[in-house]
């Protein structure tokens, strides 16, 4: 590493500084969306184009909406310095109840996911319980978890398949919002506006924020690259949309997955939880001596996590049309996976919400291509452990130059 | 002993992306004495010996290192060990479950095909364990050890490597006086065995004691080499070389106008945490002032910690009993959140365990204790977060370039400032400052001081809890003395000697 820097007075000189941490930042931040970008066009090439082929774009968020809402529990409990190996098991058991709760109690489709979602918080709190307050560390907990809830799964379907569930029920993993707008050209209207709606949402959010900044005189990105940046990813958003038109249409858990990312970006991001989340990650005791409650947070956390899983288990058991006792297995790792790749650090503190979303798209993306290449599943597994080795590599040898040592 | 060069570093420059670290450093050693090197934090003293010892591997930096009259280029820490160069850091690095023995040869064990000798392996333990003078049995675990030894064994593991030059980075830095009186004639010692030695210290006390040949450090460039033995020896030229400036007094002018009683505490004892029948504080009682600086002054482990932490929101202990009075009504701090609430802050000592996220930048550091003041319906407002981290940038004279850099990447001075400001904004009305400038350079402690006295001039109840007795008589009105976890003595300014202190700090000792 022998840079060799002109002696110039340049680092006394508060603009040029100031610039330096921001970018390698972002460069960082950028990394994971240009290595899901450069998978993408990889197999696009592999495939000779049948990876974005509309059905097949569709199903990637259909078939990946569990790992992405899993990841989006799991980055919180990544951050926090924790680990939750029990969420397969807990898809599998909320998938169980939620299928009783329909065929055998008679609740409405509704009904059943609100039941889900309480399970999840529930097991949530259960396992808070341990972690927070009784001191066990996670790890321990949530692999007890795993056996305990995998078993309760296999006592509730004892060994059998629940399935006939009701369509409202299976359209959350596997349906399509109704076609309101109307057909353009065979295209669907209302996914079109959606997708122009939402571009344009995000470059006026990303203006309005600009200008606050400017008003209150604080350092902002350049705006050249502020423009490269958004202008992409809203060319994305729009030809995304325009891929999903030509299908079925906006599926239903696309809708739910997005609300989930704005939400709990803005969670970590905005709020008094989310910076008690990082700050615990960072140095709990630093954060305890801070006035941080940790136990709550770590609880709370917990429950959190425990209701996305839940969550998850309807998305998952409504995808499949039924209940399995073997459902859900190795999700956890898929998420776990899904969270490193996107840049969270093995100790704790460090993570996003949208950097685990590009991870999980990063795994799905990989999984989908693999199978249209059919690529035997034993070789898709090993790719898939070689790809997160290397990503947390890169991120270690990015880290290491940056720091300097 | 002869008086040839046993190290000549040549007009060493080490850059980091463009910010130099190191801008053309010299520095000569000669064999068989202690050389001390002097400079303020961040002047560039560690990385230079992390050049030297291939930490920084030849060729990341610019410039040539002799060794033994040979030109070397070191690719790791085991070139320059082979060569007989060792380095101790700071920061101990030995394993706590591993035993003495193992310790000492770790990474260089006595045995014959993968297996250890243990016998052997004991055995020259302890001839190492004599040499260093620590009287312990070579099976003792580390973790049972405190500082002050484990340094020794740190020392044994570097005669196990036949070394020729030790470096010692700050080695009394956690050390009480005892232990570091210790150290220092060991170090005596190793000089009559030809052993050459350099010793990296802010404690300018103990340089003038032991080194031969000093060489001061500032801003990356070597500014003098001064001989112990001459005219220039004094403390004062020492420090004026380092900061680049006369420091004709070390704590800054202020107008004590103490008021009413802010904080007092009744009879407060507390229990050791896990031996709980220990009385670590045993019955303290005392008050604080508004606008009055009040020092605890106590040698190592008497008590001083542990008496600031249970008292702020229990952090410490087991069995607390006692009453704490603040402007007179009794109060109850069960939590750290409800201390706060009550107006309590408390800097730790120990700024990168208790004090800081190191991964985090300076914003979310300095509002970390007080979110709930940015915040409404528990969003932050981080446009106003920014603000309030930029303005004590600026107040506190932080040197960093924005408040986005990571608090781990600054000088030890820079962190504390951030501790400080952090604690400032919390709002407090008292506010407990335990070890508030160890290891920090000169500059940085007088600025440091000026801020305290101007917390106090605010009507803050300000506590300083120091081991350095000069520091706590130039800025305290007050001073307790604390042994054994009883308050033994109250002594005013104008009475203030370290001779009385320290008498005070030693009664119930023999």
């Amino acid at each position: 590493m022998t840079t060799t820097t002109p002696a110039s007075k340049a680092p006394t000189e508060p603009p040029v500084k100031r610039r330096i941490p921001k970018l390698s930042i972002n460069l960082r931040q950028y990394g994971i969306v240009a290595a899901l970008a450069v998978i993408v066009i990889l197999f696009q090439i592999l495939t000779d184009g049948r990876l974005l082929l509309p059905g097949n774009v569709n199903n990637l968020i259909q078939q990946n909406a569990y790992v992405l809402i899993l990841a989006i529990g799991m980055v919180i409990v990544i951050i926090a310095g924790h680990i939750d190996l029990s969420v397969g098991s807990v898809v599998a058991l909320v998938g169980a109840v939620a299928a009783i709760s329909m065929n055998n109690w008679g609740l409405p489709w509704w009904g059943a996911v609100l039941v889900s979602l309480l399970v999840g918080a529930v097991v949530g709190a259960w396992q808070g319980y341990w972690v927070a307050f009784v001191g066990i560390p996670a790890f321990i907990v949530t692999l007890a978890g795993m056996l305990i809830f995998r078993g309760l799964t296999l006592v509730l379907l004892t060994g059998g398949t629940i399935s006939g569930l009701p369509a409202e029920f299976t359209a959350i993993g596997a349906g399509w919002l109704p076609s309101y707008l109307g057909e353009l050209g065979g295209r669907d209207v209302l996914t079109l506006a959606l997708g122009i709606l939402t571009a344009v949402a995000l470059i006026v959010f990303q203006l309005r924020t600009r200008a606050t900044l400017a008003r209150l005189d604080l350092p902002r990105e350049p705006l050249a690259s502020m423009w490269i940046k958004n202008g992409i990813a809203a060319i994305a958003i729009v030809w995304f949309a325009w891929l999903l038109s030509d299908y079925s249409g906006t599926p239903i858990i696309l809708i739910v997955l997005a609300a989930l990312i704005l939400i709990y970006n803005f969670v970590l991001n905005r709020t008094v939880f989310g910076r008690h989340v990082y700050a615990m990650g960072g140095n709990l005791f630093a954060a305890v001596m801070s006035g941080v409650k940790t136990k709550w947070v770590n609880f709370y956390i917990f429950v959190n996590m425990g209701v996305l899983a839940g969550l998850a288990g309807v998305v998952s058991t409504a995808r499949a049309g039924g209940a399995v006792a073997s459902a859900g297995q190795n999700y956890e790792l898929d998420a776990i996976a899904a969270v490193f790749i996107g840049g969270a650090a093995v100790q704790g503190g460090v993570g996003t919400v949208v950097g685990a979303v590009v991870g999980g798209l990063v795994m799905g993306v990989l999984n989908m291509g693999l199978s249209i290449l059919s690529v035997d599943a034993a070789w898709q597994m090993t790719i898939k452990g070689l790809v997160l080795l290397l990503a947390v590599a890169f991120d270690i040898f990015n880290k290491r130059r940056a720091g300097g040592r | 002993m002869e008086h040839s060069i046993i190290l000549r570093m040549n007009n060493i420059v080490k850059d980091f992306n463009g910010v130099k670290a190191l801008d053309g450093v010299s520095l000569e050693v000669t064999r068989g004495q202690v050389h001390g090197i002097c400079g303020e934090n961040g002047a560039g003293k560690s990385t230079l010996m992390k050049v030297l010892s291939g930490v920084y591997p030849a060729g990341s930096f610019d410039g040539s290192i002799e060794f033994e009259d040979h030109e070397v280029a070191y690719k790791s820490i085991n070139d320059s060990e082979h060569d007989g160069i060792v380095i101790i850091h700071q920061e101990l690095a030995l394993s706590p479950y591993l035993s003495i023995a193992e310790n000492i040869f770790l990474g260089n064990e006595n045995a014959t095909r993968g297996v250890i000798d243990w016998n052997k392996t004991n055995r020259e333990a302890a001839l190492l364990l004599a040499r260093v003078g620590l009287n312990e049995n070579p099976a003792t675990k580390i973790l049972e050890l405190g500082v002050g030894k484990q340094q020794l064994v740190e020392i044994a593991k570097a005669l196990s490597k036949r070394v020729k030059l030790l470096i010692l980075d700050e080695p009394t830095a956690a050390l009480n006086d005892e232990d570091s009186t210790h150290l220092l004639g060991l170090i005596d010692h190793l000089r009559t065995q030809g052993i050459t030695c350099i010793i990296i210290s802010h404690k300018l006390k103990e340089i003038k004691r032991i080194a031969d040949t000093v060489t001061v450090i500032r801003d990356g460039k070597t500014i003098e080499t001064i001989d112990m033995a001459g005219p220039d020896a004094t403390e004062a030229h020492i420090i004026r070389a380092m900061v680049g400036r006369d420091l004709n007094n070390l704590f800054p002018p202020r107008e004590p106008a103490v008021g009413q009683e802010v904080l007092r505490v009744e009879n407060w004892t507390v229990h050791h945490p896990v031996d709980v029948a220990r009385k670590v504080v045993d019955g303290a009682s005392f008050t604080v002032n508004a606008g009055e600086i009040v020092g605890f002054a106590g040698l190592m482990g008497a008590g001083r910690t542990e008496l600031a932490m249970s008292l702020f929101g229990r952090s410490y202990g087991t069995n607390i009993s006692g009453q704490v009075f603040k402007d007179g009504t009794e109060i109850q701090m069960r939590t750290v959140g409800e201390a706060i609430e009550h107006g309590f802050a408390y800097a730790t000592e120990d700024r990168k365990r208790y004090g800081l996220n190191l991964i985090g930048d300076i914003t979310v550091n300095v509002s970390a204790a007080a979110l709930a003041k940015l915040a409404k319906y528990g969003v932050i407002d981080r446009h106003r977060e920014y603000k309030v981290a930029d303005s004590y940038r600026q107040k506190m004279n932080i040197k960093a370039p924005s408040v986005t850099s990571i608090t781990g990447k600054l000088s030890g001075g820079n962190q504390q400032k951030v501790v400080l400001s952090k604690w400032i904004f919390s709002g407090p009305d008292v506010l407990i400052l335990d070890e508030p400038t160890r290891g920090i350079d000169v500059g940085a402690k007088y600025e440091i001081y000026g801020i305290i006295n101007e917390l106090a001039a605010q009507g803050k109840a300000v506590i300083v809890i120091s081991s350095e007795l000069p520091e706590l008589i130039g800025i305290c009105d007050r001073i307790y003395a604390i042994s054994e976890g009883k308050l033994t003595g109250e002594v005013a300014k104008a009475d203030a000697s370290q001779e009385t202190l320290m008498h005070y700090m030693t009664a119930g000792k023999d």
